[in-house]
């Protein structure tokens, strides 16, 4: 059937193009077999007791520990203090996701709402100032930062960990792209019809931008919680630690152990992989939008 | 900024003021302090610091280590670059083209997107492990003795191989979502005036997507230099020894590990020029690209 049916669009020499499509398939299926195996691998894994895997290896059958592991990755304190569990860290993980992606779209709409439509005598200014900022990486100027944030005394808070990751301006840059893609007439409609500038942001601007706020947060939400390196440096009491960082301290476990907890370390990992994941696939087609939107 | 503005003179900057005082606080202050800083030699003990001019520097450039940091990074970052996109292109052309299960493959091939690079070297890890590791297993198949943190260039492979891994979703998003806006009309006179398929690829569908591959290009390179810093670090279990490293995890380790507070800084000050070079290159290529759309 989908042989015939391209075959049919491309009528020249029927024959090989069979072979052409059945090829495609094949390559594709490959692909998707190397993005998708390592996680079901590691699924299967985390089912077995940890004697198993130490003895047999990661492997594709399926035992009966998975209960167990992922209640042991869910509720089981683990790090030194003993008092982090995996609850704790999908909790910080969501504030972190949550927090960035709305704090982010909050203050970058509001950036770009002033440069798009207020005259202002330092328009162009603060607009070189802010977009300045997308080229530097925090991994650039990592150091000075963290000393920053140990200066004003916000190690280990959520304000330390959430604010300054805010410090770059992609927000602001994509609401401005948008908003100059909105027309003029909206505005001198509303104008004339007497609305001020905060009823026509919250009246006309926000309705109109809600894809885009959509696509955004999904976004941000997925850069947020998989932030690793800041967190790394700014949480070091492990009832703040995220998932993601979460990642160093189970590795840091696996060595000193004598047989390894397998199964709690791939549930916690399965669990630091899960949300965003989820999240880009059931709202792909917004995600897709968003992002290759940024590339115009 | 649109013709019919708000005339207001209050409210602009109170909207700009949340925005403009996160960057100040959190990039130009560090930012600035960086570059400081990588003109003074900090005492080890930290009893305040000597102006040493350029020292910093001329230490970075005579420095074997750095050296062989800065080749290991550019090595790396053409490999997991050029796999990573030829592999994620050659995948969004056979995705465009197949008509049954498009959607499944689109999703199948873009989830990835969405793993953190450490969760990602943290499967690479149990994957390339000596005792447990399947991956292990297959290469010892090839008479190839794999060890995953013991061998300089086994480590590199595992490094090459799980970024590129976590890259070709973004890769292929951005591919696709290009040959989906190429115009049927485009599609439909190519396919009347050329017959082979390569050809027609290579003649018509490549230069069109080349704006695409461009900025990709660029996308990759920042990736493969920063954010693949999570993947490096779970592969190397946070202790480096005698791995390969790249810069930005250098800047980490003599940083916060060696106290190098100069030193480090130098280093973030040569990133910072490496990058806005790149920025500075995708902006003309960006410029260029506006009279192709």
């Amino acid at each position: 059937m989908t042989q015939s049916i391209a075959a049919a669009t491309q009528p020249k020499r029927r024959k090989p193009l069979k072979w052409g499509v059945i090829s495609d398939h094949a390559i594709l299926i490959l692909g998707a077999l190397v993005m998708i195996l390592p996680i079901v691998i590691a699924l299967t894994t985390a089912t077995l007791p940890d004697i198993q895997i130490e003895r047999e290896g990661l492997q594709l059958s399926i035992g009966d520990q998975f209960d167990d592991n992922i209640d042991a990755a869910l509720n089981k304190p683990g790090g030194f203090s003993g008092e982090v569990t995996g609850t704790t860290m999908l909790w910080n993980s969501l504030i972190l996701g949550i927090g960035f992606a709305v704090g982010k779209i909050i203050v970058g709409m509001m950036a770009a709402y002033a440069i798009v439509y207020f005259r202002l005598r330092f328009g162009t200014f603060a607009f070189w100032i802010i977009f300045t900022t997308l080229l530097l990486p925090l991994e650039v100027r990592i150091l000075p930062s963290y000393e920053v944030i140990v200066g004003m005394g916000l190690t280990d808070t959520y304000t330390g960990l959430i604010v300054p990751l805010i410090a770059s301006a992609t927000a602001t840059f994509f609401f401005r792209q948008f908003f100059l893609s909105v027309p003029e007439e909206l505005v001198e409609a509303a104008r004339i019809d007497g609305a001020g500038p905060a009823k026509f942001f919250i009246d006309i601007l926000v309705p109109l931008s809600r894809t885009m706020i959509a696509a955004m947060f999904i976004i941000m939400f997925v850069f947020g919680w998989n932030q690793y390196l800041w967190p790394t440096l700014i949480t070091t009491e492990e009832s703040m630690f995220t998932l993601v960082r979460g990642i160093r301290q189970i590795i840091q476990d696996q060595e000193g152990a004598n047989i390894p907890e397998y199964g709690r370390g791939i549930m916690l990992a399965m669990l630091a992989m899960a949300p965003p994941v989820l999240i880009v696939v059931f709202f792909q087609s917004w995600f897709v939008k968003g992002l290759t939107e940024s590339d115009k | 900024m649109k013709r019919a503005g708000f005339r207001n003179p209050w409210l602009p900057i109170l909207l700009l003021v949340p925005q403009l005082s996160i960057i100040m606080v959190f990039f130009y202050w560090p930012a600035g302090w960086a570059i400081q800083s990588s003109f003074y030699l900090q005492d080890p003990f930290g009893f305040g610091s000597t102006f040493v001019g350029a020292e910093n520097y001329t230490r970075l450039a005579e420095s074997g280590e750095y050296r062989k940091v800065a080749w290991f990074t550019l090595i790396y970052t053409l490999l997991v670059t050029f796999l990573s996109l030829s592999l994620a292109l050659l995948l969004a052309v056979k995705a465009d083209k197949v008509i049954r299960g498009a959607k499944t493959y689109r999703t199948l091939l873009m989830w990835v997107y969405a793993v953190a690079p450490p969760v990602a070297g943290f499967l690479g890890l149990m994957f390339f492990d000596q005792s447990v590791g399947p991956l292990t297993d297959f290469f010892k198949l090839f008479g190839w003795d794999f060890q995953l943190g013991v061998g300089y260039t086994d480590t590199a492979t595992a490094m090459v191989i799980v970024a590129v891994w976590k890259q070709i979703p973004v890769n292929f998003i951005f591919f696709l979502s290009g040959l989906q806006s190429i115009p049927r009309s485009v599609r439909e006179a190519a396919l009347i005036d050329n017959g082979s398929g390569t050809q027609r690829f290579w003649d018509i569908t490549f230069p069109l997507l080349a704006p695409t591959a461009f900025f990709l290009l660029i996308i990759n390179i920042t990736y493969a230099l920063f954010d693949t810093f999570g993947v490096i670090d779970t592969l190397v279990k946070g202790e480096p020894g005698n791995n390969p490293v790249t810069l930005v995890y250098k800047v980490f380790i003599d940083g916060f590990r060696g106290n190098d507070l100069g030193g480090s800084s130098a280093q973030s000050v040569v990133l910072m020029v490496l990058v806005l070079i790149l920025t500075i290159f995708q902006f003309r290529l960006l410029e260029r690209r506006i009279h192709y759309t």
